[in-house]
């Protein structure tokens, strides 16, 4: 396992360096000169001049890309324009809150997914399949953004039970029951399109795995039927579902932007659509730089997690 | 387009499909039909009429922070966010695709770079790329399309690569080729016609999210800007009124969810449409148990006297599309302590259908009883509940199926299934039941005892792993096993060894066996009596020595003379079979 683990890491370069192309890429074809959007357009000549060459940006693309390249492997980011500090500084400040809110999502999208795809599977065709199969319809349809708001009209502004917005409260907060208060309604919106998902797929995956033999063997051992969907079954479907975890996680992470804006949560969704109407290019370029790359991180990890579950593979 | 005809009509026929096709023909008419449509002008600000709510005169669904009014706000906005919508699901299928079609017909390295791209396309989070393009193009409608285009591209472009790949080598993209046609009208005439459904299947079901995503750009302000309004940054300025006006935002977020459920829904039924693994119906789940549907006046069924199992009369179905298939046709045997009975016929005799039906363990549905009765120790098992059927599951009946390989469980080591085996029915701890599953493992054979436990079924050899069924068949010491073919898939070396274990093991433990194989062979080798099954039926049964001696049945003697003897096979297999079944 340690060795596949190593191979896989090594994989994993390829992968960061096109990754990193792509951002540089994208962000080299920006139309009109970046020196004259920072500066404004009433600067001089000269200082457009002169910030080019800071910036480098009087080189070729392939110098430019190898020295932006060589600076983000030594952890230099760069200096935003709009918050005057390192954009590493700024990503890494933002980047936990991130992470608890789609982790929560995650978690939650799972644990609903997972349940309801079973639930379904289990009552194929009866009214709890019905009303999982019509609930995941709607879920998967609804704009996450929308849901957001109807949730905040609904449970901060009516019922007041919850907060509106932010992480923490603003005076006497700052404690982890104030946080998961605060994550409550967040967490849920963002964890709705992934679990109908993975419900989807769950109940799929239920089904074919509950017309094999070795069910019938389970069955014929005398297990209890909650033994044999919840342990003979499961495990063996969870072997498709979990890649497919995998890929929410991605959906998951995107979709956080939506969420942080609605919610006004200080993760690096919001960071970015803040750099983005600021054209702080440097601060969108190492914000995606560093979401994708965990991105691609929790993919390996799912990956590991198929191959533990299922000895069949790689054997 | 009699294609389409048809596709339409299969599609309409799904009910929640053709509410969806109803609901978004609704909102494109409207939203085609505005410029005629007797609307306010969508941005005609009014400061004294802010924020009305719905229903108030001369404004149906209210007014927005400027005084506009939102239902004329709502149509226009709807028109330009499918507009924007259908443009960029069009333009990402027509890129993807043909990404897709040229990697998988050209292959080798243009494949490869292609697709390494099409990878790192997908190695971003979903919506991170689109806003690393928006950011870098700047806000914009223009823009938000693009970005939409760029990220659902690799969609398109994976699935049609792989149906091109499949379809490069077949017979008629070859004969095409040697018939002189160049390369870009093969892949346009011959290959695009047989991937279009799979375009079309994959456009169904991701339109929806490509409207959900510019809708979502402009939300964040970062597509269409004002006065331009779409859907999304009519949501994003409801927003701000939130709290006094809830309307503003739920309207229009309203309006897009609509839209994306009725593509969902449209979507849902292509594909079912479309697929033609779905074409056929997809059968029910199999229950615990089989169901049992008999005539009530013959429920019961005469007492077994002094037989351990007498099934008598014994009718299974399997319910089709067509009306029910009977797979066993009134079949009547017993067994005493200590026999074995050998059931034999060739596949599809209704002989492992017999034997799945003794413990309620036929898929259900399809599967149901539909008369008959098994009595086992004097109890009618077609009428015992669930939880009785559980307790002689295993416990006192136990099975040993055909394929270990299938039959095990692939993902679960062998000594915890065993040992699984033993605690459903005698509660220990998993200490001593692991212990137990080792000694059993030593009755079967096994090498290494201790250590074989840990093992996967995958692990092991054919033979191995059908010692392991047979000591998971002995965990609760049974009286009756039920042993369907469970030599077949085993070589013949080994099938010996098998055979000899279970004859072993039968004797010194009095064990009550049926054992079911098309191999005449097996059974004199093994059984005291022998069924022969044909069609659902016994054609006879006897003392397996005097059947195999003396065949009455034509059938019978056709089994009996495939028992291999050199040079002899196939005239007897030329011969007619008369008579059939009884």
């Amino acid at each position: 396992m340690a060795a596949y683990i190593a191979g896989r890491l090594i994989a994993l370069v390829p992968v960061l360096f096109g990754l990193s192309l792509i951002v540089f890429t994208i962000m080299a074809l920006i139309p009109g000169d970046p020196a004259t959007a920072i500066l404004g357009s009433y600067a001089t000549p000269e200082n457009v001049e002169r910030l080019n060459r800071e910036l480098g940006l009087d080189r070729s693309l392939p110098v430019q890309y190898a020295t932006w390249l060589g600076n983000v492997v030594a952890g230099d980011l760069g200096q935003s324009t709009s918050l005057n500090r390192p954009v590493l500084d700024e990503v890494m400040e933002r980047f936990p809150a991130t992470l608890i809110l789609a982790g929560a999502a995650l978690v939650l999208a799972s644990v609903l997914g997972l349940l309801a795809g079973i639930v379904s599977a289990v009552r194929q065709y009866g009214l709890a399949d019905k009303l999982v199969t019509l609930a995941v319809l709607v879920g998967i349809s609804m704009p996450s953004f929308w849901l957001g708001l109807l949730l905040i009209l609904a449970f901060s502004v009516r019922l007041k039970v919850l907060p509106v917005s932010g992480m923490y409260a603003i005076y006497g907060g700052g404690d982890a029951a104030d946080l998961l208060r605060h994550l409550v309604l967040p967490a849920t919106t963002l964890a709705i399109v992934a679990a109908g998902i993975i419900a989807r797929l769950t109940r799929s995956a239920m089904l074919e795995v509950l017309r094999q033999d070795f069910i019938r063997t389970a069955r014929a051992k005398g297990l209890p039927e909650r033994r044999v969907v919840f342990v003979h079954a499961l495990r063996a479907a969870l072997v498709t579902v979990i890649p497919v975890i995998g890929v929410q996680a991605g959906f998951v992470l995107g979709g956080a932007v939506y969420i942080e804006t609605v919610f006004q949560w200080p993760g690096i969704g919001r960071m970015l659509v803040d750099a983005i109407s600021t054209r702080d290019i440097l601060l969108v370029q190492g914000g995606v730089l560093v979401v994708a790359a965990s991105y691609v991180l929790l993919n390996l990890v799912a990956d590991v997690l198929q191959r533990l579950m299922d000895p069949r593979i790689g054997a | 387009m009699r294609g389409f005809a048809a596709l339409l009509r299969r599609v309409m026929r799904n009910r929640l499909a053709a509410a969806g096709l109803v609901l978004l023909a609704a909102i494109l008419l409207v939203a085609v039909l505005a410029p005629v449509l007797p609307l306010a002008d969508p941005n005609a600000t009014d400061p004294v009429r802010r924020l009305k709510p719905p229903f108030t005169d001369g404004a149906l669904l209210g007014t927005d922070a400027l005084g506009r009014d939102l239902l004329s706000r709502l149509i226009w906005g709807a028109r330009l966010s499918l507009a924007v919508g259908i443009a960029a699901s069009l333009l990402a299928a027509l890129i993807g695709s043909a990404i897709g079609l040229v990697a998988g017909y050209a292959g080798r390295w243009t494949d490869t770079v292609l697709m390494r791209g099409i990878d790192t396309l997908m190695a971003f989070p979903y919506l991170l790329l689109a806003l690393a393009v928006v950011a870098a193009l700047g806000p914009g409608l223009l823009n938000a399309l693009y970005a939409v285009v760029i990220v659902n591209i690799p969609f398109f472009a994976r699935t049609v690569r792989g149906v091109t790949a499949g379809l490069r080598s077949r017979e008629f993209v070859d004969a095409a080729r040697l018939s002189g046609k160049g390369e870009a009208r093969i892949l346009l005439t011959e290959v695009l016609p047989n991937v279009t459904p799979v375009i079309v299947i994959t456009l169904s079901t991701t339109v929806g999210w490509m409207i959900l995503e510019t809708a979502g750009l402009s939300f964040l302000g970062l597509g269409s800007q004002p006065p331009e309004a779409d859907l999304g940054s009519m949501l994003g300025e409801g927003r701000k009124v939130l709290i006094n006006a809830p309307h503003v935002a739920a309207v229009p977020g309203l309006l897009v969810f609509l839209i994306v459920i009725s593509l969902n829904l449209i979507g849902d039924g292509v594909r079912d449409a479309l697929d033609p693994r779905l074409r056929a119906g997809v059968p029910g789940r199999p229950g615990a148990v089989t169901r049992v549907r008999r005539p009530a006046a013959r429920a019961g069924g005469p007492a077994s006297g002094d037989a351990l199992l007498a099934v008598a009369d014994l009718r299974t179905a399997f319910e089709t599309p067509h009306g029910p298939v009977d797979a066993v046709k009134g079949v009547s045997v017993s067994v005493r302590r200590g026999e074995c009975l050998g059931i034999i016929g060739e596949s599809g005799s209704g002989k492992s259908v017999t034997a799945l039906s003794i413990g309620r363990l036929v898929a259900s549905p399809p599967g149901v009883i539909t008369g008959g009765s098994v009595r086992f120790d004097g109890e009618d098992l077609l009428a015992a509940p669930p939880g009785v059927l559980r307790r002689l599951r295993g416990g006192r009946i136990a099975y040993v199926f055909q394929d270990p390989l299938t039959t095990l469980h692939p993902l679960m080591r062998v000594g915890d299934q065993v040992a699984e085996a033993i605690r459903a029915h005698r509660p220990m701890a998993r200490a001593a039941a692991t212990a137990e599953a080792a000694r059993l493992f030593a009755a079967v054979r096994l090498p290494d005892q201790e250590t074989i436990g840990s093992a996967y079924p995958h692990e092991l050899s054919g033979g191995q792993r059908q010692r392991v069924s047979i000591a998971m068949a002995l965990a609760n010491d049974p009286d009756l096993v039920i042993a369907d073919e469970p030599t077949t898939a085993l070589d013949v070396t080994v099938q010996a060894e098998i055979l000899d274990l279970l004859d072993g093991l039968r004797r010194d433990r009095g064990l009550a066996v049926i054992f079911i194989s098309h191999d005449f062979g097996v059974i004199a080798r093994l059984c005291d009596r022998v069924a022969v099954m044909l069609k659902g039926e016994i054609v006879e049964e006897g003392p397996a020595a005097a059947v195999l001696a003396e065949p009455r049945h034509p059938y019978t003697r056709k089994l009996v003379a495939a028992v291999p003897i050199p040079g002899r096979a196939r005239d007897i297999l030329a011969a007619p079979v008369e008579g059939g079944a009884r």
